[in-house]
């Protein structure tokens, strides 16, 4: 089963950059209003 | 940077909608025509004398030109037309690169052609959704990258902060799908249309269901959650449910369906420790997919009077029905001794279609019978006559279908594992074909339904366009926007 040599890393590997973009995101502020978030599409036009 | 002005008023830019038009209008085209392969193909099964003895109309070469065609083709532009939409409404933004986005959609359509042809011409890599041979796999990959540009760049210069729970799942689906892709694509030419996976054996069945699982679900999820999570709110003018549970099961999703693929390989000669993990991430799965149907379907809360009188709006929540049903059999069809039964059974067809009629089929007509008027300056489609038939036509085709192909592949299961006392198999193969046979004919008549069903969309489509004149919508002024 030597594709797990790659498989596994890959999939690890891409856990990490969700992880980096979720820190990202909360860095950013991304998260810190939520509430109105929801409610702000139904005025974009 | 470079924004189209509308005439009189040089401070407004226009939002870049003619690219979303021509994809609109492409996603119908194809779910035209690859819905009308699939009917072919079921009839072949029914009456295999349709293959008429021609290599370019047998069922081998059109089952994967129907599967394209659906998912790449219809589903393919569908997200293309409004993830390009949604991007630019919800970051207050024309679109970045405006020329590339033109780019993507004839590269698609030129992919999409390619595919037309040269799979009936019986150029095929053999792998399941992964088909096409390698030239059209690298212009897959340069298309990809340019879609991939476009999108991120039109976040990149969004005029809003906060970047809305879809482009999330948009995003999501862009990157991992150029990734499952990638790897799976990964070819030796051994001339201009045939080549060699640079995997093998059990291995590139691995990677091959690691791809093909995660082709449902980023392709197939996340990707069309990312259309809900905009039109659904739109159509029901509702915010979502719950802001926070969207990002909460966004997270849950995108990490825990990478490790389902081993669900496809059940009792083969995968490890067994594989088989497991990929069952129990199966299973973990059915929490997040859950959410995202709670928080779409109880969008609704408050306003469930809407769907006694809103085709539209009854497509989107259906949707969900489906993908609520979807998502929970999925999860019961990896645990192994489920799957003992259901692996290689009609089951899968069952599955497969509950999940791409009833979630994908429904998502994207309820979303674009949403945004095609809009598009072209209208308030709503053509007929709303038209678009009720189209609902109740194909909710009893899905119907039809699902419960032909449930019925078909637990009998399958069952002949094909039923031993008579001397431990000899009880049945033969071909006594369980001839048994579907009824079945088979149920199916057609489903895919027929439903077929009529998006033929009745496209002329509705047809109508609204020629009724009405390309929107060029103004992006609104910066102001209170800003957050």
């Amino acid at each position: 089963m030597d594709i797990l040599l790659l498989l596994v890393p890959l999939s690890v590997g891409l856990v990490l950059v969700v992880l980096a973009a979720l820190y990202w995101a909360v860095d950013r502020g991304q998260f810190d209003d939520v509430d109105r978030e929801g409610e702000r599409i139904l005025h974009d036009d | 940077m470079q924004q189209r002005q509308e005439p009189g008023s040089p401070s407004r830019a226009i939002y870049e909608d003619t690219v979303v038009r021509q994809l609109a209008i492409m996603a119908v085209v194809w779910g035209v025509v690859g819905m009308a392969v699939g009917v072919v193909i079921a009839a072949q099964l029914t009456w295999p004398q349709l293959n008429f003895d021609i290599p370019w109309l047998s069922y081998g070469r059109l089952r994967p030109l129907h599967t394209n065609a659906v998912i790449f083709a219809f589903g393919g532009c569908a997200l293309m037309a409004t993830s390009f939409h949604v991007v630019q409404r919800t970051c207050q933004v024309p679109l970045f690169a405006p020329g590339l986005a033109s780019f993507v959609f004839w590269g698609w359509q030129a992919i999409i052609v390619a595919a037309a042809i040269s799979l009936p011409m019986g150029f095929t890599r053999g792998k399941e959704y992964a088909e096409l041979e390698w030239p059209i796999t690298i212009a897959i990959a340069v298309v990809w990258v340019a879609y991939a540009i476009v999108f991120f760049g039109t976040i990149a210069r969004r005029n809003v902060r906060h970047i809305y729970v879809a482009n999330w799942f948009y995003g999501a689906f862009i990157i991992a799908v150029a990734l499952l892709h990638i790897v799976n694509g990964a070819s030796m030419p051994a001339g201009w249309m045939k080549s060699y996976s640079v995997y093998a054996g059990v291995q590139d069945a691995m990677v091959q269901w690691w791809y093909g699982h995660n082709a449902v679900g980023f392709f197939l999820t996340a990707g069309f959650l990312g259309m809900m999570y905009y039109y659904i709110p739109k159509q029901a003018e509702r915010p979502v449910y719950s802001y926070r549970l969207s990002i909460v099961h966004f997270w849950a999703l995108i990490f825990t369906y990478m490790w389902a693929g081993p669900h496809h390989l059940h009792y083969t000669a995968l490890p067994d420790w594989t088989q497991s993990l990929g069952m129990v991430f199966s299973l973990i799965l059915l929490a997040p997919s859950w959410g995202g149907m709670i928080n779409g379907v109880m969008t609704l809360s408050g306003a469930w009077h809407k769907l006694r009188t809103d085709p539209v709006l009854r497509f989107l929540i259906v949707a969900l029905s489906f993908y609520g049903m979807s998502t929970f059999e999925g999860p019961m069809m990896s645990i192994k001794t489920v799957n003992a039964l259901s692996h290689y059974t009609d089951w899968g067809i069952a599955h497969v279609h509950s999940g791409a009629l009833g979630w994908v089929g429904f998502i994207t007509m309820g979303s674009l019978y949403y945004l095609i008027p809009r598009l072209y300056s209208r308030t709503s489609m053509y007929s709303m006559q038209a678009v009720e038939l189209h609902f109740w036509i194909s909710t009893v085709g899905v119907v039809l279908y699902i419960a032909a192909m449930w019925i078909a592949g637990v009998m399958q299961g069952l002949m094909w594992r039923s031993i008579n006392p001397d431990g000899t198999l009880a049945y033969t193969f071909v006594e369980g074909v001839k048994a579907t046979l009824p079945f088979y004919v149920v199916r057609l008549t489903g895919g027929l339904l439903y077929l009529g069903g998006m033929l009745l969309m496209a002329w509705n489509v047809w109508m609204t366009v020629m009724s009405g004149r390309s929107a060029r919508a103004p992006v609104p002024a910066l102001a209170a926007s800003h957050a």
